[in-house]
């Protein structure tokens, strides 16, 4: 039942001859066909674009007021590409070895090697459209390293990298909008696919605004939806990032692979109470400069500066020679969780770990701006003023960023932080041209399974969101519509959408007729508590058994207790915010269900059971090469389809980056 | 940093629709920590005001991180609050002290018409965009990145003038309501590039006639935008707009 469409032929061939043959729709008969794109972050908004740009009639969606506020436009540290700009050895080749390796041998071949292929373009397109990367004095693009790799491939603006790369794709689909060839639905939240024999043609959106329910039709229909890190509650992710779209398809019949692949980020700011919304990241260029510690003795109640350098131990360069600060997130989290779990955690939760940055402040940027100036034998004074002026204009938001949340400044004192979740592998299943396993429904970005395996290298999910939307979908669309040519729009009036939309319109009044006594905030709280304990950093099955029955019980509270103030039509934000966390319990025991399942460890899934003596997550490849794709069958009930993974050109081994 | 809890009053905007008239309504918070940020105040609020069966207020905001420009609060009489360079997510309780009252406002401006509560509309943003602040590069068309070097400076001018996060404080500080900061900042970034070069007349023009059309006031150059902007776009991108602009209107065929 599980067909990939993973063409024939030599790896670095495919996606060359798949171009060179897939069907093409002719200009006028773009014009004819409809497209529906659900979200504008880099995946929706660079979809709409380049769909718009062949003359498609492109339809997009966003919950927020305007595209350019999409999640994407938070991503901080950088975009890879394959480009070796800095000629240290890059190449297409490495990319996909490096991402298929950091995914711990649990992504598919063929779709990372096309990622790493279109990668260059994706760099080309954004500096055609003015996107300001960080450039060396000599005019050209300029580079900086991230976890997993040992080439300097990320390209960058400052700690604002996504809010660069969006908004050039924003003005690329706003220039659409002006041109006519995109319809743009601000405030609009997708809560239905519709399907009509069998594929997708069109949504029921609801304004926000006004909380009218509308149909929408199209030939085909992208979900472009982002990730699902806030069913934990606490995450890196934007308040409104949510599963609904993906869930609402899932409950269509479209299969959710690897729910429970989670990467927690190991350089946040920690939580300081209860009264906590969400969680800051660290970007993970940070860990160019920054070197993580703790004390060397348990439970060291003095402050970080009196503790004197041979009292500190930098426990990833100690553990992980040869990448040292540099290892992938995965590896980074569990490692200061051991930290923090055996008594060495820092400050008043201990709860955390140092990432400072004097070191490379004073060696490596003092003493080379002080070099550069021919300053001989410089004070230390003299090197941290130098440095600052380095580190400010790398990374200055960042570091504004934490002192304007903590009150403390990091230029001074070490940055103390701890992994918190921030980013979804697993989605909706998709085939190699980005389609569900219902036709005419696709997925892109975040929101689908598909490139990142069981963890995603950073700088890599901006290069995937931008792939998908300017250079794969276009193509792979194509092979769809063309046979859709002969199709008429459908009316609205079709009975399908008048299914769909009684359906949303009466959950909506469900929710709202339960009048109970608990907010919809307090049951997402207990929800994230639930899963960052049970299906967070480390997982065993006792734990996940638990969760699932915790999950199950909290499911029939929230249908009998939650309330919701104010009205159907009208704009309410708990309203909204009640029917995503609804999705998000249903979905939470779903993870929990995969992780049982997945008697392994890989990547971010880290499950006690399994793991070498020195504490490495242990894969069970024998038993768990696969792709768990998961069909809903009912009220929790859910059968799992199984892709397995083919490696032709890797040969997986035990991930080493000692 | 020392750590404290304030209890404090609240006058907040409540406004059912943008058909209806809105007034202040007063609101009491108590043990709210310094370590909280204004928004988790809010939502304190806001889960005290459900519990007790009342109507919670409305307000915009997504990122919390002070980078996707939805939140929009006029904090006593100040687009964002007190703290400089900050967005209203950003702002933090250590900036109030126990017993303060503090008033809370949407942006205020005939361009960005109230929604409900603390949410405005702010579309017209959008379509100043459309009518230019792009560059009109197809998907697939693009030469190699490197193919042009561009000169520092200038890239790292362009780059500031790109963090213009389209939160619309500035139009919300203006005496006018003049959207000139966020124009000139998009006239600039894209100005400022060799890849702008091709549409730097007509784009230039459009804008501020969009601008025009939207319904915001003139510039008269008094400087309360950069002020509370939170990004802090300078006001030398002004500067820059008016030189675009009468270059432009000299020498553009459409003129
Ligand atoms: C703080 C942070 C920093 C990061 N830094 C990096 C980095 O440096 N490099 C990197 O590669 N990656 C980074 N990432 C990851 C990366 O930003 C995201 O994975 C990526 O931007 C997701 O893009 P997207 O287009 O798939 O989805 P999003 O940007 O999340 O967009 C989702 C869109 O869908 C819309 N939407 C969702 N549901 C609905 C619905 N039901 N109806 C209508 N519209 C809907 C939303 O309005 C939005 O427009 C970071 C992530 C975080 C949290
Ligand atoms: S110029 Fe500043 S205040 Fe105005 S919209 Fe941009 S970021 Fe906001
Ligand atoms: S909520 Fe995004 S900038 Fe404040």
């Amino acid at each position: 039942m599980l067909d990939s469409k993973i063409p024939a032929g030599k790896l670095e061939e495919k996606w060359v001859d798949y171009k060179g043959h897939c069907k093409l729709v002719n200009p006028a008969n773009k014009r004819k066909l409809e497209i529906i794109i659900v979200g504008t972050g880099l995946a929706g908004a660079s979809a709409a674009a380049a769909l718009a740009e062949q003359g498609y009639k492109v339809k997009a969606y966003c919950f927020q007021d305007s595209p350019r506020r999409a999640h994407s436009i938070a991503a901080q540290g950088g975009i890879n590409a394959a480009k070796n700009y800095q000629n240290d050895g890059d190449s297409v080749f490495r990319l996909f070895y490096d991402t298929i390796k950091g995914g711990d041998y649990r992504a598919r071949e063929a779709n990372v090697h096309r990622l790493a292929e279109v990668s260059a373009n994706i760099i080309d397109q954004c500096v055609a459209q003015g996107v300001p990367f960080a450039r060396e004095y000599g005019g050209l693009l300029n580079n900086r390293s991230f976890g997993g790799t040992q080439v300097k491939r990320t390209f960058y603006a400052a700690g604002q990298t996504g809010q660069q790369l969006l908004i050039g794709a924003y003005q690329a689909l706003e220039r659409q909008v002006a041109l006519g060839n995109v319809t743009m639905y601000n405030r609009h939240e997708m809560l239905e696919v519709v399907v009509i024999d069998g594929k997708a043609r069109g949504i029921i959106a609801r304004d926000l605004v006004t909380g009218k329910l509308e149909r929408h039709f199209g030939h085909a229909v992208l979900l472009c939806t982002g990730g699902y890190g806030n069913v934990f509650y606490l995450s890196t992710n934007a308040m409104g990032s949510n599963v609904t779209a993906a869930w609402k398809a899932h409950r269509k019949g479209a299969l959710f692979a690897n729910p429970c692949f989670t990467q927690i980020h190991p350089t946040c700011i920690p939580v300081t109470g209860d009264h906590q919304s969400k969680l800051t990241l660290m970007s993970e260029s940070l860990r160019n400069d920054g070197r993580i510690w703790v004390p060397k003795k348990q439970n060291d109640t003095r402050k970080a500066n009196e503790i004197p350098e041979e009292e500190r131990d930098y426990f990833l360069e100690r553990r992980y020679p040869a990448f040292g600060n540099l290892v992938p997130r995965d590896v980074a989290s569990r490692a200061a969780k051991e930290r923090c779990d055996a008594g060495y955690g820092v400050g008043t939760t201990r709860q955390a770990v140092y990432l400072d940055f004097r070191y490379n402040l004073i060696n490596k940027y003092g003493r080379a701006e002080a070099s550069k100036k021919g300053i001989q034998n410089p004070d230390e004074a003299t090197l941290v003023a130098f440095g600052k002026e380095v580190v400010k204009e790398e990374y200055g938001n960042l570091f504004d960023m934490y002192e304007k949340i903590t009150g403390e400044n990091p230029y001074e004192v070490p940055m103390r932080i701890y992994p918190a979740v921030h980013y979804t592998m697993g989605g909706l299943w998709v085939d190699y041209e980005l389609m569900t396993n219902v036709p005419g429904l696709y997925s892109l970005g975040e929101a689908n399974f598909s490139d990142h395996g069981a963890n995603r290298l950073g700088a890599s999910a901006l290069m995937q969101g931008l792939a998908d939307g300017y250079f794969v979908v276009p193509y792979t669309i194509g092979n769809y519509l063309a046979d859709e040519i002969a199709t008429k729009p459908i009316p609205v009036s079709h009975e399908a959408f008048e299914t769909a939309e009684k359906s949303v319109s009466d959950r909506i009044s469900t929710l709202m007729n339960i009048k109970g006594k608990q907010t919809v905030e307090s049951f997402h709280k207990r929800l994230g508590k639930i899963m960052w304990e049970k299906c967070g950093m480390a997982r065993n099955a006792q734990g996940l058994q638990e969760a699932i029955k915790e999950i199950q019980a909290l499911k029939k509270e929230f249908w009998s207790d939650v309330r919701i103030p104010g009205d159907i039509n009208e704009m309410n934000p708990e309203l909204d915010k009640a029917g995503r966390v609804a999705d998000f319990i249903e979905l939470g025991e779903l993870m929990c269900i995969d992780a049982l399942d997945r008697n392994e460890s890989c990547g971010g899934h880290f499950r006690e059971e399994y793991q070498t003596p020195d504490g490495e997550a242990l894969r069970q490849d024998d038993k768990h090469m696969y792709v768990a794709a998961w069909e809903m069958k009912g009220e929790h009930q859910w059968q799992l389809h199984k892709e397995e993974l083919k490696y032709d050109v890797i040969k997986p081994t035990q991930r080493n980056y000692k | 940093m020392e750590h404290y809890t304030m209890n404090l009053t609240l006058k907040v905007w409540k406004q059912k629709n943008a058909n209806t008239a809105g007034s202040f309504e007063t609101y009491q918070v108590k043990d709210i920590s310094s370590e909280m940020s204004f928004l988790e105040m809010f939502d304190v609020l806001n889960e005290q005001l459900i519990r007790d069966g009342r109507e919670p207020i409305a307000f915009d905001h997504d990122c919390r991180e002070g980078i996707c420009g939805m939140c929009s609060m006029y904090i006593n009489g100040r687009p964002h609050g007190p703290w400089h360079g900050t967005t209203t997510c950003q702002l933090h309780m250590r900036a109030f002290k126990d017993g303060d009252t503090i008033v809370v406002e949407p942006w205020r401006a005939n361009a960005f018409p109230v929604v409900k509560d603390l949410v405005v509309d702010r579309t017209s943003f959008d379509r100043i965009i459309q009518a230019g602040g792009y560059i009109s590069a197809n998907t697939g068309s693009a030469v190699d990145g490197n193919a042009i070097p561009i000169d520092k400076n200038k890239a790292d001018k362009a780059f500031a003038a790109a963090a213009c996060i389209g939160c619309g404080a500035c139009v919300a500080a203006c005496k006018n309501s003049s959207a000139m900061l966020f124009v000139s900042a998009k006239v600039s970034h894209l100005a400022l590039l060799p890849q702008g070069d091709v549409e730097r007349k007509s784009r230039v023009l459009n804008m501020v006639s969009q601008m025009d059309k939207e319904g915001f006031g003139s510039c008269t150059f008094t400087q309360a935008c950069e002020a509370v902007c939170p990004k802090e776009i300078s006001v030398s991108n002004i500067s820059r707009l008016n030189a675009e602009y009468i270059v432009a209107g000299l020498t553009s065929e459409n003129s």
